[in-house]
């Protein structure tokens, strides 16, 4: 093994990938600007629709009421709320946009508020529709402070203390650990970036270094040199691994980053009720960790790609064969943020997934060894084979030179 | 020196079945000569070349190149070998001096050596102009040039040509007939194909007419004129493939 040969192919094939633009675009220029692109640029919109949705005053319908004078002008005279004359097709009008929510008064409601008897106040609304929400919130609270004042009133009335309807009150209160709490909203997350970077990463150079060599009439001439196959597929390997490694790496950092800017962003626009939410930290040492365990599969990528872009005898036919890849990979990626996967020893050998679930593990601060232990070796394992089939495609003529 | 004995290459296709390419071929050829491979496409002479060049590996036979098994040592006959065709193409993003290094050190030369060498080798093809200059951005003239200095740049005893002149134009095609000779001048052995025989009649010290991965004929100009009674290579090329 000459790591001298390894060396003079890794050095020329980086110089010759950083000096191409479609790779530099793919390893460097997307990870760096796609992440706070689509943080910020997804984050502005966000701000600003709900910037626009919370100045809006909302039109909205009373329905019936007519007996009961009092709450309807209290209704009228919110500054908050535009009160549009009924109509019987309400609910297409809040469907259409038209109105943003519709309140259903029940009969006689001043003097059953007065008299104490019981009665539901029914608000219409468009689910899931922002500035509906906001609308049928609006309504929510003016009923809501109605019921409190009224109750309240009437305590006194009986001069009775607020606390007989309230004798406690409930808080709930994180105990778990940050790193916990982020890992738990970030926990799949994480992983099935950094594993589809990897993946992504890898793709390109994996092409240009196998399939391009052909098409463009240089694979003949590298091995006129002589160099041994082993060696130069060996050197091409880590050029792949490098555009691999870099490209997640670029991407975690740059999604750090934008992840700060849009923290900030959204606190602005929750006026801090997200905020628990995001008190997310990754300890140093899981990030490590993970690391470590993507390594083998980063590894695995790199060679896997590699052997079946070899195969390609044009760019072309090797982004066919490898395109569908992509969801052999996500999928396993994906399974692992599904709630309720839990790792076990058949998934720990499922390659993907095994490390998508550690990871995860990993991220809320949990170290279960023996499996972090079954999973490198698993990958390694896997990452071994598909070396070796990327050596041996590398010796057969009918593959160098397929046409 | 070169010597192919009893070549045989076969390939599997899924179309044809078991293909064979060249069929028991056995030559040899010395230092200070040239030896073409006259042939028409398809007869077999890349084939014949590559294996020389040990890019494929023969199914029957072998050759010894600079006293080196094809077979056995096929990194040392690498190591002896410049092999030029036009299917050999640079790297596009290298430029011409990186490109000339890389081969260079894959050869495993020293970096005095390799210094050495490529000045003396960018000095005789005046190559200094455009030294730095990419690949990609070089006329073919230029490129034919960093393909010899790529091919010339371990000093190899055996040079190799497969159809080195194919599209190019009449200077690049010159440029290239003079440096075969110049490399059979210095005592390299040198082997070359074509199917352009009035490249055979200027260059080759003895021809080999392939047909159909055989060898039909082989001698020089004149003992194959004496033998068909023909004056014209292109008559006796096509007598001997067509009898």
């Amino acid at each position: 093994m000459s790591l001298r040969n390894i060396g003079i192919v890794y050095r020329k094939e980086l110089i010759d990938s950083l000096r191409d633009r479609r790779t530099v675009i793919s390893m460097v220029v997307v990870p760096l600007l796609l992440m706070p692109l689509l943080t910020i640029g997804i984050g502005g919109v966000l701000v600003k629709q709900v910037g626009e949705a919370r100045q809006e005053i909302p039109k909205v319908m009373i329905l019936g009421g007519r007996d009961s004078p009092n709450v309807r002008k209290q209704i009228e005279q919110l500054n908050q709320l535009a009160v549009v004359p009924e109509k019987l097709d309400y609910a297409d009008e809040i469907s259409n946009k038209q109105i943003r929510a519709a309140v259903e008064i029940p009969e006689g409601f001043d003097a059953k508020l007065a008299a104490g008897e019981p009665m539901t106040v029914k608000i219409y609304m468009y689910e899931g529709e922002l500035k509906s929400g906001f609308g049928a919130e609006r309504l929510q609270k003016f009923f809501r402070d109605l019921r409190d004042q009224t109750i309240r009133q009437n305590l006194q009335a009986r001069q009775l203390p607020e606390s007989l309807i309230r004798p406690f009150d409930i808080r709930q209160q994180n105990v778990a650990p940050a790193e916990k709490v982020g890992g738990a909203i970030l926990g799949g997350l994480v992983p099935y970036c950094i594993i589809l970077l990897c993946l992504t990463g890898a793709m390109y150079p994996a092409m240009d270094l196998t399939a391009g060599e052909k098409e463009r009439g240089t694979i003949e001439t590298i091995l006129c040199s002589p160099i041994s196959r082993t060696h130069l597929v060996l050197g091409k390997f880590l050029m792949v691994l490098t555009a691999s490694l870099a490209t997640a790496a670029l991407s975690l950092s740059s999604m750090a980053v934008s992840f700060g800017a849009g923290k900030r962003m959204l606190l602005g626009i929750t006026h801090g009720a997200a905020g628990t939410a995001m008190q997310i930290t990754i300890s140093g040492k899981a990030v490590v960790s993970i690391f470590l365990m993507v390594l083998p599969l980063a590894v695995f990528f790199s060679a896997a790609l590699l052997a079946i872009a070899l195969w390609a005898k044009s760019f072309k036919e090797a982004q066919s064969y490898i395109s569908p890849l992509m969801i052999v990979v996500v999928l396993p990626a994906v399974a692992a943020m599904l709630p309720g996967v839990e790792l076990n020893t058949a998934l720990a050998l499922v390659p993907v997934l095994n490390t998508s679930l550690i990871s995860k593990e990993i991220i809320t601060g949990t170290y279960h060894w023996k499996y972090i232990a079954l999973i490198f070796a698993s990958s390694s394992i896997y990452a071994a084979v598909a070396m070796a089939i990327a050596v041996k495609l590398f010796q057969r003529e009918d593959v160098l030179f397929r046409t | 020196m070169i010597e192919a004995q009893n070549l045989v290459k076969r390939f599997r296709d899924r179309k044809r079945g078991t293909v064979c390419a060249v069929d028991h071929v056995s030559f040899s050829c010395r230092p200070g000569e040239i030896y073409g491979l006259l042939g028409a496409n398809g007869a077999g002479k890349t084939t014949i070349l590559r294996m020389l060049a040990t890019i494929l590996e023969p199914t029957e036979g072998t050759a010894i190149v600079a006293g080196y098994d094809v077979r056995k040592d096929p990194q040392k006959v690498r190591s002896c070998v410049g092999f030029l065709s036009t299917a050999t193409a640079l790297y596009a993003r290298l430029s011409a001096l990186e490109m000339v290094e890389y081969f260079g050190r894959l050869h495993g030369l020293d970096e005095p050596t390799l210094r050495r060498r490529i000045d003396s080798i960018f000095e005789r093809l005046e190559m200094n102009d455009f030294r730095d200059r990419r690949c990609d951005k070089l006329s073919t003239g230029m490129k034919q040039k960093v393909s010899i200095a790529r091919t010339l740049v371990h000093d190899p005893s055996v040079m190799i040509f497969d159809e080195p002149t194919v599209g190019l134009d009449v200077m690049a095609a010159r440029t290239i007939a003079g440096f075969i000779r110049e490399c059979r001048d210095c005592g390299k052995t040198v082997i070359f194909s074509t199917h352009v025989m009035s490249e055979v009649e200027k260059l080759c010290d003895r021809i080999g007419i392939i047909h159909a991965g055989k060898l039909m004929e082989e001698g020089t100009l004149p003992e194959l004129r004496e033998k068909f009674n023909l004056h014209d290579l292109e008559d006796i090329f096509v007598k001997v493939v067509e009898p």
